[in-house]
């Protein structure tokens, strides 16, 4: 009976972003577009690139207007996981934000039941100097628990995080491991009845991840009910039986996870080139990524790769301000949402990674062995972070990779379903005759 | 089935709706957040005392240095009266209620540029960083006004025809919410503000200082020719400079209507401060 009642009902709910010349953000410069506009002149501050930013999208932009999210309507039901899939840009994290009420809707509204805890990013608010102990009142009590609350549950978060004696320590001396360990686990025994995830999950290491993604399955056991926005599609797989569906800011699909999946995949295999390029307008944030780009063994531009030839996958970012401990991240992700290959520019343990990058243009570029991949559809997924922040992901970027030379394939036969295509030592010995 | 959905419907905790013009004033789920209020709180004091070791004695040094400087400009320079007050207590006490109200002041206009990352994360209710704001400046507070303490017994005992009187104790809690309140008001003001204009920033540190000007706390009301007095029922700082003193020393104090059209314009600037605030709060990260 009470599995079956709804404790979020979004209700055609819109979100708009203003566009251009409503505000600068300076007194002065107001003033200056009043003074321009009584006298009928141009107005010198009137700014076209903004839009120039939202240009492969222009049906989401009206009038002087973005429009985030548009008449999204969705029921979520007690003790669900539903995970909320989509592009880059589609609408997913505004989703959040306005259901955890960091930004309101436009028009429509939401009704919830019980408490909202939002775990929009993993350690919000913990402060570098503050003990671990200190950062864990801080930390809950910022998402919501009481005192008492935290007291009680605190040697459950400190054993979850697999802190130990460090607890007293400030966590200026964690490992970026450490911090997220235990910033999670503070969020992760939250007695909210709703938990709203946004991607947390991509930093940790694999075991800490797996305990995470193990965690959210048994809260939803608990009759709690959780969001779980991702772009990483198998951990959506594994752990929502529903999911929704967003692209352009309006909801595609709602329904079991499986075919939700598979409707992304035929989206996004629509419209997508081998390369990405960033418009340099819409640079963002400290570090942007400006190109992902699939090249062949001679360095070409392709779509399609040669199973028997190496290829590369090419990343330039800018970097707006000097940044330490930054590695390129790359995901080679294959068609049904399998992750297959993931590497980083700058393993977390190297030394290197702590040194400060200037400011300026970098291209970061992989060479993948030939004979790793299977033939098939892939989709690039390239990051730039640091230890605790994501600074820009780019994903979507998709190539096949063929086999022309019949290797693991007798041509015009299908696909043999397997991940890797390694060319093995094999050893063939005449034993007698 | 049917019957359970609508039952449901009647009992959602929370609705999030546009924003409208009129935002209700939510001081229940401020007073729910009571523990991020003092922790907050904690932050800002383990954080500052764990930083520096000069912190807690900067707080000693610069009401000193502060107060002997007027001393020299003022008094000896100027010759201005000190109402009959040894002119370093005189200056002191101003300067430590005036430090306090423009710590409230500048901190609390600062709320949406400094927090802007944790706001754009988490949701509480906005009001309790001010609350904490206010609170945090109290222990500057209590630190310098012991020190006021300790001057003023220094010349009782060397018999400078110094008196403390005890309606201080009454009247020190009065004032100093007084104090926190309207800082925290005007400060809500200039956060909501510069939310839209962000070079407003720069002018409130320049502004804070030509109020103090403009507030007995260099000069005493008593020396204020009677055509300009309305101003000072005004500025809602002249009662609780002037009453501290009076209250303290037990030198003549103000008249009560300046404590009531202090108090009227105190509860206005409040009033168009949580206003303004919670109205900047739905939609301020969308701008920031």
């Amino acid at each position: 009976m009470s599995s079956t009642d709804v404790v979020i009902s979004a209700e055609h709910i819109s979100k708009q972003y203003r566009l251009g010349v409503i505000n600068h953000g300076t007194l002065y410069r107001d003033l200056q577009s009043w003074w321009a506009r009584w006298r009928g002149i141009p107005d010198p501050n009137a700014s076209v690139t903004e839009y120039l930013g939202h240009e492969q999208c222009p049906a989401r932009i009206v009038g002087d207007r973005f429009q985030a999210l548009d008449d999204v309507s969705f029921e979520v039901n007690r003790g669900e996981i539903i995970g909320i899939i989509g592009r880059n840009g589609a609408g997913k994290s505004t989703l959040l934000k306005v259901i955890s009420r960091i930004t309101a809707p436009t028009s429509g509204r939401i009704c919830l039941k019980g408490r909202v805890a939002s775990l929009l990013e993993v350690g919000t608010g913990f402060h570098q100097e503050l003990t671990g102990r200190e950062n864990v009142y801080l930390n809950g009590a910022i998402l919501g628990m009481t005192r008492r609350e935290v007291a009680s549950k605190f040697d459950e978060i400190v054993a979850f995080a697999e802190i130990g004696d460090f607890i007293d320590t400030p966590v200026k001396r964690y490992s970026s491991g450490m911090y997220v360990r235990l910033a999670f686990s503070v969020a992760a025994h939250l007695e909210s009845e709703i938990l709203l995830v946004d991607e947390v999950l991509a930093v940790g290491d694999i075991n800490f991840q797996k305990k995470c993604l193990g965690r959210m399955q048994e809260i939803g056991k608990h009759g709690r009910t959780v969001l779980f926005v991702s772009h990483n599609i198998s951990a959506v797989k594994q752990m929502c039986s529903k999911s929704l569906l967003i692209h352009d800011g309006k909801t595609v699909r709602v329904g079991p996870t499986s075919e939700v999946i598979s409707d992304y995949i035929k989206h996004f295999n629509e419209s997508h080139p081998a390369v990405y390029t960033r418009d340099p307008e819409t640079k963002r944030g400290s570090a942007t990524i400006m190109r992902v780009a699939v090249c062949n063994s001679e360095g070409t531009l392709t779509d399609h790769v040669e199973l028997t030839e190496e290829f590369v996958v090419e990343v330039e970012y800018i970097l707006a301000e000097p940044l330490s401990g930054l590695s390129v991240g790359l995901q080679i992700i294959m068609e049904d949402g399998l992750l297959t290959v993931i590497s980083l520019s700058d393993p977390e343990l190297v030394p290197e990674r702590m040194k400060t990058r200037q400011p300026g243009h970098y291209k970061a570029s992989v060479r993948i062995p030939n004979h790793i991949l299977n033939t098939g559809r892939y989709q690039v997924r390239s990051g730039i972070s640091s230890r605790f922040t994501i600074y820009d992901v780019v994903e979507n970027v998709v190539f096949d990779v063929v086999d022309n030379k019949g290797i693991v394939q007798i041509l015009g036969r299908d696909r043999k379903d397997s991940l890797l295509s390694l060319q093995l030592p094999w050893a063939v010995e005449h034993l007698s005759r | 089935m049917s019957e359970q959905k609508k039952d449901n419907s009647g009992h959602w905790d929370v609705i999030i709706a546009p924003r409208s013009k009129v935002v209700p004033l939510d001081l229940r789920s401020v007073w729910r957040y009571r523990d991020l209020i003092w922790m907050f709180f904690m932050r800002d004091f383990i954080t500052f005392y764990k930083q520096t070791v000069l912190g807690p004695l900067w707080y000693l040094i610069q009401p000193t240095l502060t107060a002997l400087t007027y001393y020299i400009v003022f008094g000896k320079i100027a010759n201005i009266s000190t109402n009959g007050l040894p002119p370093l207590l005189f200056y002191m006490s101003g300067i430590v209620l005036w430090t306090y109200f423009s710590n409230c002041l500048t901190n609390n206009s600062e709320v949406f540029s400094k927090n802007a990352a944790l706001f754009g994360k988490v949701y509480f209710p906005r009001l309790v960083v001010p609350v904490s704001i206010s609170l945090s400046g109290l222990v500057a507070l209590a630190i310098q006004f012991c020190l006021l303490l300790v001057i003023t017994l220094g010349f009782i005992v060397a018999d400078d025809q110094v008196t403390l009187h005890s309606q201080i104790l009454l009247a020190l809690p009065f004032i100093v919410i007084y104090v926190a309140v309207l800082g925290m008001g005007v400060g809500l003001i200039v956060s909501a503000l510069t939310v839209r204009f962000r070079d407003l920033a720069y002018a409130t540190g320049f502004a804070t200082q030509l109020w103090m000007y403009a507030t007995p706390v260099v000069y005493p009301y008593s020396q204020i020719p009677e055509r300009y007095q309305w101003f000072f029922h005004m500025n809602p700082m002249t009662a609780p400079v002037e009453t501290l003193r009076s209250a303290m020393f037990g030198v003549p104090g103000i008249d009560w209507t300046i404590w009531v059209s202090n108090c009227i314009i105190m509860i206005m600037l409040l009033l168009a401060g949580l206003i303004l605030f919670t109205r900047a709060e739905t939609n301020a990260m969308d701008t920031i």
